[in-house]
């Protein structure tokens, strides 16, 4: 029960700080915490990442494989994202199928990925209509100390530009691997921004105990030219417009930081 | 209802498909209390969308463990029925409705007293008959109205539409075909009275100027929107008073 108490008394404070600007941890409002990202750990896997953002640990492995196209775009690839809340992450994690928050958090990442047309899917293409290959984005949450979307969304960014292509060939209907690799042939680098509201005021990568706090939340996706290519709004809260424009103009900036980190040229 | 694209979404005088100009809604038809058993409920048709909303509660909630001790528990479905869009839908929860399910939660939640009713919860059930386009956002219209047919006390009416970019041009409410070809949609959720935006999801591709003008757009809408939601909540009322009216005068008659 005293552990309880004190977490209230600490999410208090955490919320009377950002009411005058100041974070817990002595961050800005738009700072981020320290970003660690770790290229190509699975050998198995096509492609992979970690993402060490503070204590928050996100893993995303790529796997490709051979499939069926959908009946509207016959001649592309497929992108799929698939999101776990792995039990051992986090005391509230339970095993089980996704729930909405594992769902939410796969379908905002995929969002920035697709809106943005970042994999070139029509590169993936064997034979139109019939067989393309089919990209897996796997995102695999190790360690949740919040903001769970912007690392992932990261993680898979890096794991995607992680990502070698298998050589083949199509012998009578079949593909066939042939040695040697080459990259995922890639066209875009959306970058994930996530406000939380506390006490009205916004902050960007909250941390768990700001997370517990906050009134709402806003994510903003913003691709390599600075356009805005996915939001996402959670949390039991509102914005107002202004806050709204205030954030997508912050996204837009930390967007080219963060993109740096991933995208070396 | 086919899905073939034409050629062209709109026409040199900006004018299209439906006849619609650029920031032209489709037509509204809202109905309130249209169904027996629920404590509030809502008819929707928007365009081709016909939605129906309704809410059971406050009441008991089951599991138990679900309760919260401060407020109740609204707990949202939106389901679509299996022939409500061309190519038939399976009946089981799709992920994108889990998600829907989800933001018109956090959409409506933020419009309610919730802490006046703790330990219980407030259910509501969101069916797309058919389908066109926006039915988050139709939803969360005849939602807001089926909460406050229950009695259900509330800060404001909340209403929902969007708004995105079709072939280079800023369109207001985008039909399924133009959502499909277009290059953004944006759908929003707004209590206009206290001047707060409580869904915002985007598709697509928007510069920062093209944002602002969108935001701007759906608000208009929402505005717009909330007029008819208050109306429909009249109409019901009015038809309440008049057939009691009718009924004393029966009565009195009987009397003489």
């Amino acid at each position: 029960m005293s552990s309880i108490m004190a977490a209230k008394v600490r999410q208090k404070r955490v919320a009377q700080l950002i009411a005058h600007g100041k974070r817990l941890d002595g961050r800005e409002p738009t700072d981020y915490r320290e970003i660690q990202i770790e290229s190509g750990l699975i050998e198995r896997a096509e492609g992979s990442a970690r993402v060490r953002l503070g204590k928050t640990e996100v893993l995303v492995g790529i796997k490709i494989e051979a499939g069926e196209p959908f009946s509207d775009v016959p001649n592309e690839g497929v992108l799929t994202v698939n999101a776990e809340l792995v039990p051992l992450a986090s005391p509230t994690f339970e095993a089980g199928p996704p729930d909405e928050n594992s769902v939410e958090l796969a379908r905002v990442v995929d969002r920035g990925i697709r809106e943005s047309k970042a994999i070139v899917l029509e590169d993936l293409c064997v034979e139109p209509g019939k067989k393309v290959f089919i990209v897996f984005v796997d995102i695999y949450v190790l360690n949740h100390d919040g903001n769970l979307i912007d690392a992932s969304a990261l993680a898979s960014l890096a794991a995607l530009m992680n990502t070698k292509m298998f050589n083949y060939e199509v012998k009578e209907g079949e593909i066939k691997i042939k040695p040697g690799y080459k990259p995922l042939p890639m066209r875009n680098y959306p970058i994930a921004v996530t406000f939380a509201k506390i006490n009205d005021k916004l902050i960007v990568d909250s941390w768990l105990e700001e997370e517990q706090v906050m009134d709402a939340r806003l994510t903003m996706a913003a691709e390599k030219d600075g356009k805005i290519c996915a939001i996402q709004k959670g949390g039991y809260g509102y914005f107002t417009a202004q806050q709204i424009f205030e954030a997508s103009k912050i996204a837009q900036q930390k967007a080219v930081e963060l993109r740096k980190l991933v995208v070396k040229e | 209802m086919s899905q073939k694209k034409p050629g062209k979404l709109i026409d040199e005088n900006d004018v299209r498909l439906d006849g619609r100009k650029l920031n032209e809604m489709r037509p509204l038809k809202i109905e309130v209390g249209i169904l027996g058993n629920a404590d509030g409920s809502a008819y929707i048709e928007h365009g081709k969308n016909k939605i129906l909303a309704a809410v059971y509660g406050p009441r008991e909630i089951h599991p138990k463990h679900q309760a919260l001790p401060d407020r109740a528990a609204l707990r949202c479905r939106y389901h679509m029925a299996p022939f409500s869009v061309q190519e038939r839908k399976s009946p089981a929860p799709s992920r994108r409705e889990l998600e829907l399910s989800k933001v018109i939660r956090e959409a409506l939640e933020p419009s309610i007293f919730t802490e006046y009713y703790p330990r219980t919860a407030i259910d509501l059930f969101i069916e797309v008959l058919q389908a066109d386009g926006g039915t988050r956002c139709a939803g969360i219209t005849a939602a807001s109205l089926a909460l406050a047919d229950a009695g259900i006390p509330m800060r404001d009416l909340v209403s929902a539409c969007a708004a995105g970019k079709v072939e280079g041009r800023l369109v207001l409410d985008l039909t399924d075909m133009e959502d499909k070809s277009g290059e953004a949609d944006m759908p929003l959720a707004y209590m206009p009275n206290l001047n707060a935006v409580t869904l915002l999801q985007m598709d697509g591709m928007l510069t920062n100027e093209e944002f602002e003008q969108v935001v701007n757009m759906t608000l208009e809408g929402c505005k717009q929107i909330n007029q008819l939601q208050k109306e429909a909540l009249r109409a019901k009322y009015e038809a309440v008073k008049e057939a009691e009216i009718e009924k004393e005068e029966v009565e009195e008659e009987g009397e003489e």
